[in-house]
C-alpha cells in the first residue's frame, strides 16, 4: 500500500501518476513538489513552433489578401482557418505531449492554472493561431517568477489585446480621435472599448467583489488606450506586425484616477503603473489565493487555508514560488483525499500518463479533448474553464468518459495489465472494490476500462 | 374557470395595478381542451445579448443617434427591421421570430433585467440562473427548484440539459438528465453492468450514470441518437478549431435532440441549452455583420425546433434570456460594452403572443441607467414566474418561497399563455 502523501502529490498536485512514479516520490510527497520549484521554468523546447509575432504577421497579411480577393469577387475565406488550424494542432499537441511526459507535472499543472486564469479562447478571430504561443511566451516564463511580471506579460501580449479588443481602443481626446472628428465625413466616432480594462480588474487581479466601480473600469480602460498590436489596418497599421506597440496617437492624454489613486500621464508606463499597483492589492492576493485553494484543495476550500495563501502572496510581494511553498505546506491540502472531480483534460492526461499512451502527433492527438468536452484553449469566455465539481460532473459527461475508457481498453487489449497498474497509479486511494473488479474482469481490455472508469480515477 | 377573461397588460404599471388579483387556473382549461402536457425550452444566451440590436426601438427619437451607422432602418425600408408594433422592430435576421409574432406566437419583453446591477458576465449569469438577487447565493438553479415544486414532481427526469454538463439553472435537488451527441459506440452491456456495480457505493457517480443511461434510451426513442459522424477511436482525426461558437452544425444537433426529448409523451417536459458569442465588444455590425450572423443562426435553430416538435409545438413555450444588455451607444471599436436592461423573448404554440410588453423608459440621456444603459423597467423574474405559474402550473407559493426567494415585489406576469 502506497502512502497517501505520494498519491496526493502525484494526482492532486501533479497530473496523475505514471507507473513507478509513486515509489520514486517516496512517502511524503512534499519534497518532490518543492524540488520542482527550484529549477528552470517549464518551457516547451520545440523549434518547429512559431512565435506569435510570426503567426500574427502572416495572418494579417493573409487577411489583407482575402479582403482584396473579396473585392475582386474571389472566394478566399477558407485561407485563414487553413493557415491557423495546423498551428493550433501543433501547439496543443506539444502542450499535451509535455503534460504526459513531464517529470515536473506540478509545474505543468501550475502552467495550465495560470493560462486558465489569463484565459484567451480560440473561438475569436486569430486566436487559434495565438493561444499556444501566448502560453509559451507570456505564461511559462513567469510560472516560477513574480505575479506582477506575469500580469504585465499576459496583458501586453498580442493574443490578450486582440482577445479583449484593446488593440482598437482609442482615447476620445487622443490626437487620432481629434483628427477623425475634424474630418467632414468622419461619421465614425473613435473611442474606448472597456473590455480588457474590466476583465483585468474582475478576473485577473482584484476579483469581482474586489472593490472597484464602473468609474474605475472606464478610467482604467482609458489608461491602457494605445496598447495595441502592430501591422493591422488603417489607423492601426504602423509598428512591427504582430507585436505589441504603444500608439501615442490613440492614447488618452492626461492624469487618470483608478481606485482612488491618481496616475500622471506617462504614456505606455501609465498602464504598467496601474498594473503594478493592482498586482500588490490585498484583493488580488485574496482572489488568487482563493482560486489556487479551490484548484488544489477543494471546491469550497477552508477559509484559513485561503488566508494563509493570501498572506504569503502579500508578504512575499507576489513571489509565486513562495506562494506555492505555502500551498505545499497547507495541511488541509493533504487531508481531503479525492476532493476534486477531474476536469476532462485532467482525466485524459492522467490516463495517458498512467497507461503510457503515446501522443501521436500525426494522428489527431487532440480528439479525446474534443470528445470529452474540453477542447484545449477554448473555454469560450475570458473567465476560463470553471473549477468546481458541479461544473464537470454531468451525467452525459460521465458517460462520455466511460465510453472513451472503453475505447482505450479496446485499443490496448492485453498490452496493459490493469491489475498491476492500479496500485501504481492510484496508490493509497485504491479501494478494495476497484481492485476486486479489475481482478475479476472478463478480459484485459475490460480491466483497463474499469481502471479508467473507477471512482478514484475520476477524482484527484 | 376558462371563462375568466384575460387582461392584456401592456405595461408593468398595469400589471402592478391589476395583476395580483386574478390567478387563472390554466391547468383546468388545458385539460378541458384535451391538450397534452406543457413543454418549456429555456435558451440561455450567454455573453449579454444587445437588446437594442435584436429588438430595435425604431420609434425612439434617440435610437438613431446612439446607434449611428449600425442603427437599423425602419420597417419597410431596404434591409429594414421587421415590423412589430409600430414602435419596436425585430432585427432583419430574425425571420422566423417575425413570422411567429405575426402568428401571435411571440411575446417580446423589453427594458427587462434580472435583479443584478453590476456588469460582470459571470456574476450576471449566476444571478440569472440561481434565481436570487445575489450572485453565488445558492448552488442550485430556479428551474430545478421549480421542477421540484411541479405537480406530480415525483417523476424522475422531468428536465434535460443538452450538453455534457448541467448549467446552474438546472442544478439542484430535482434529478435532471443531461445528454449530448456521442461519437463512440459505448461499452457492451457486461462492461456497463460492472461499472454500475463499481459505482454502487458512490452516491454521485451511481446517480449520474443511471441518469445518463436513461437519457440515452429516451434519446433513442426520440430519434436523436443517430450518430451524425462515424464513430471515432481516441486516435481519430482532430476537427478544425471552431471559428464561431456555437458551430452551426452542433447547434442544429442540439436543437434536434431537444425536440426529440420533448415530443415524447412520457419524456422530459423541460429542456435547457445555451448559446454563446453574444459579447459583441467590437465590430458588432448592423443589419449585416457579426451579430446579424449569430441572430440568423439562432432564428434558424428556433425554426428547426418548431418543425421537429411537430404537433407538440402547440404545447410548447420557448424562453430566451440573457444575463444583461449592452451600452445604449456604440463604443469606440464599433461594438457595445456591458450594460443593463435588454430584451427577453417567449415564443411557442402555447404563447399568447403577438405583442410587446414594455414600459419603455426611452433612450434620452437623462433616461439612461447611469447615463449609459437602457433603464430596466421590468424585472425578468416577473416573466419567469408568469411562465412557470401558467405554463408549468408551479404553485404561486412555491414561486415565492423556494423558486425565486426574495421576489415578492416582482409579481408574476399574468396571461402570457393561451388559455
Amino acid at each position: 500500500m502506497q502512502q497517501l502523501g505520494s498519491t496526493l502529490a502525484a494526482n492532486r498536485f501533479g497530473l496523475g501518476a505514471r507507473p513507478g512514479e509513486l515509489a520514486a516520490i517516496g512517502g511524503d510527497g512534499r519534497d518532490w513538489l518543492r524540488a520542482q520549484l527550484t529549477q528552470r521554468p517549464p518551457l516547451i523546447g520545440a523549434a518547429q513552433l512559431s512565435s506569435s509575432a510570426a503567426v500574427l504577421g502572416e495572418a494579417f497579411a493573409l487577411q489583407r489578401e482575402i479582403q482584396q480577393a473579396r473585392r475582386s469577387g474571389n472566394e478566399a475565406q477558407q485561407k485563414l482557418p487553413q493557415f491557423l488550424k495546423p498551428i493550433y494542432t501543433a501547439e496543443a499537441s506539444a502542450r499535451f505531449q509535455q503534460a504526459v511526459a513531464s517529470d515536473r507535472p506540478f509545474l505543468e499543472r501550475l502552467t495550465q492554472f495560470w493560462t486558465n486564469h489569463f484565459a484567451v479562447s480560440i473561438d475569436k478571430q486569430f486566436l487559434a493561431g495565438l493561444a499556444g504561443s501566448f502560453e509559451r511566451e507570456a505564461i511559462r516564463p513567469h510560472v516560477l517568477g513574480n505575479f506582477g511580471d506575469l500580469l504585465v506579460a499576459a496583458e501586453t501580449h498580442p493574443a490578450m489585446l486582440l482577445y479583449l479588443d484593446n488593440h482598437l481602443s482609442v482615447g476620445p481626446h487622443s490626437p487620432a480621435a481629434i483628427r477623425a472628428g475634424l474630418r467632414p465625413r468622419g461619421q465614425r466616432t473613435l473611442g474606448i472599448n472597456e473590455n480588457l480594462g474590466r476583465e483585468i480588474l474582475e478576473l485577473h487581479t482584484l476579483g469581482v467583489g474586489g472593490g472597484y466601480s464602473q468609474a474605475d473600469v472606464t478610467s482604467f480602460a482609458t489608461v491602457i488606450t494605445g496598447w495595441s498590436v502592430g501591422g493591422g489596418s488603417g489607423l492601426f497599421a504602423s509598428g512591427p506586425p504582430g507585436r505589441f506597440v504603444f500608439r501615442p496617437e490613440t492614447h488618452e492624454p492626461g492624469t487618470k484616477t483608478v481606485l482612488g489613486r491618481s496616475y500622471p500621464d506617462s504614456g505606455y508606463r501609465q498602464g504598467i503603473e496601474v498594473l503594478n499597483d493592482l498586482a500588490q492589492h490585498p484583493s488580488t492576493a485574496r482572489h488568487i489565493a482563493l482560486k489556487l485553494a479551490r484548484h488544489f484543495i477543494a471546491d469550497d476550500p477552508p477559509p484559513a487555508a485561503v488566508e494563509r495563501l493570501a498572506g504569503a502572496f502579500s508578504e512575499f510581494g507576489g513571489d509565486l514560488p513562495a506562494v506555492y511553498r505555502t500551498l505545499i505546506d497547507t495541511r488541509e491540502a493533504w487531508e481531503q483525499p479525492l476532493a476534486k472531480y477531474k476536469t476532462p483534460g485532467d482525466f485524459i492526461v492522467s490516463s495517458y500518463r498512467g497507461l503510457s499512451l503515446p501522443v501521436d502527433a500525426a494522428h489527431g492527438p487532440l480528439a479525446p479533448f474534443e470528445l470529452l468536452g474540453q477542447r484545449t484553449w477554448q473555454p469560450g469566455s475570458p473567465a476560463g474553464w470553471p473549477d468546481r465539481s458541479a461544473d464537470w460532473d454531468g451525467a452525459s459527461g460521465l458517460l462520455k468518459r466511460v465510453e472513451w475508457a472503453d475505447a482505450v481498453g479496446g485499443r490496448l487489449g492485453s498490452r496493459r495489465d490493469a491489475g498491476e497498474l492500479a496500485p501504481e497509479l492510484l496508490g493509497a486511494n485504491l479501494t478494495g472494490a476497484t481492485a476486486t473488479a479489475i481482478a475479476r474482469a472478463a478480459s484485459a481490455q475490460q480491466a483497463v476500462t474499469l481502471l479508467l472508469a473507477a471512482p478514484e480515477f475520476m477524482r484527484r | 374557470m376558462s371563462a375568466i377573461k384575460r387582461r392584456e397588460f401592456l405595461t408593468l404599471g398595469a400589471l402592478a395595478a391589476g395583476g395580483a388579483l386574478i390567478t387563472p387556473r390554466v391547468s383546468f382549461a388545458r385539460a378541458a381542451a384535451g391538450q397534452g402536457r406543457p413543454r418549456l425550452v429555456l435558451v440561455i444566451l450567454r455573453g449579454a445579448l444587445d437588446g437594442l440590436a435584436a429588438v430595435p426601438p425604431c420609434g425612439d427619437r434617440d435610437y438613431g443617434r446612439l446607434r449611428g451607422e449600425f442603427a437599423l432602418r425602419a420597417p419597410g425600408e431596404a434591409k429594414g427591421a421587421l415590423a412589430l408594433n409600430g414602435f419596436f422592430g425585430l432585427h432583419p435576421s430574425l425571420a422566423f421570430l417575425g413570422e411567429s409574432y405575426a402568428a401571435r406566437e411571440l411575446i417580446v419583453f423589453h427594458a427587462v433585467a434580472s435583479p443584478y446591477r453590476e456588469r460582470s458576465h459571470f456574476d450576471g449569469q449566476d444571478v440569472l440562473e440561481n434565481g436570487t438577487p445575489v450572485a453565488h447565493a445558492l448552488e442550485s438553479g430556479w428551474l430545478n427548484r421549480a421542477l421540484g415544486a411541479a405537480p406530480g414532481a415525483a417523476r424522475r427526469e422531468a428536465g434535460v440539459a443538452l450538453g455534457q454538463n448541467v448549467p446552474l439553472v438546472m442544478r439542484g435537488p430535482a434529478e435532471v438528465a443531461s445528454w449530448s451527441p456521442s461519437k463512440l459506440p459505448g461499452p457492451d452491456p457486461d462492461t456497463l453492468a460492472r461499472i454500475t456495480d463499481l459505482y454502487a457505493h458512490d452516491p454521485l457517480l451511481s446517480v449520474r450514470l443511471a441518469d445518463a443511461l436513461m437519457a440515452n434510451s429516451m434519446a433513442e426513442e426520440g430519434g436523436a441518437m443517430a450518430p451524425s459522424q462515424p464513430p471515432a477511436a481516441p486516435a481519430g482525426s482532430s476537427p478544425a478549431p471552431a471559428q464561431a461558437s456555437p458551430p452551426p452544425a452542433q447547434y442544429a444537433e442540439v436543437v434536434r435532440a431537444a425536440a426529440g426529448f420533448l415530443r415524447q409523451e412520457d419524456g422530459p417536459q423541460v429542456a435547457v441549452f445555451d448559446t454563446t458569442g453574444w459579447d459583441t465588444h467590437a465590430n458588432e455590425g448592423g443589419a449585416e455583420g457579426q451579430l446579424a450572423g449569430r441572430l440568423a443562426a439562432l432564428d434558424r435553430g428556433l425554426a428547426t425546433l418548431k418543425e421537429q416538435l411537430g404537433p407538440a409545438w402547440r404545447e410548447t413555450a420557448v424562453l430566451l434570456v440573457t444575463e444583461f444588455g449592452r451600452t445604449a451607444a456604440i463604443n469606440g471599436t464599433r461594438g457595445t460594452d456591458h450594460g443593463t436592461a435588454t430584451m427577453a423573448l417567449l415564443v411557442g404554440g402555447a404563447v399568447a403572443g403577438g405583442r410587446v410588453i414594455a414600459d419603455w423608459p426611452g433612450l434620452a440621456p437623462h433616461a439612461l441607467y447611469q447615463g449609459r444603459d437602457l433603464m430596466p423597467t421590468l424585472d425578468l423574474r416577473c416573466v419567469l414566474k408568469g411562465v412557470l405559474e401558467e405554463h408549468l402550473e408551479i404553485p404561486a407559493r412555491a414561486l415565492e418561497s423556494t423558486v425565486f426567494p426574495g421576489s415578492e415585489r416582482a409579481r408574476s406576469l399574468k396571461g402570457l399563455m393561451r388559455a
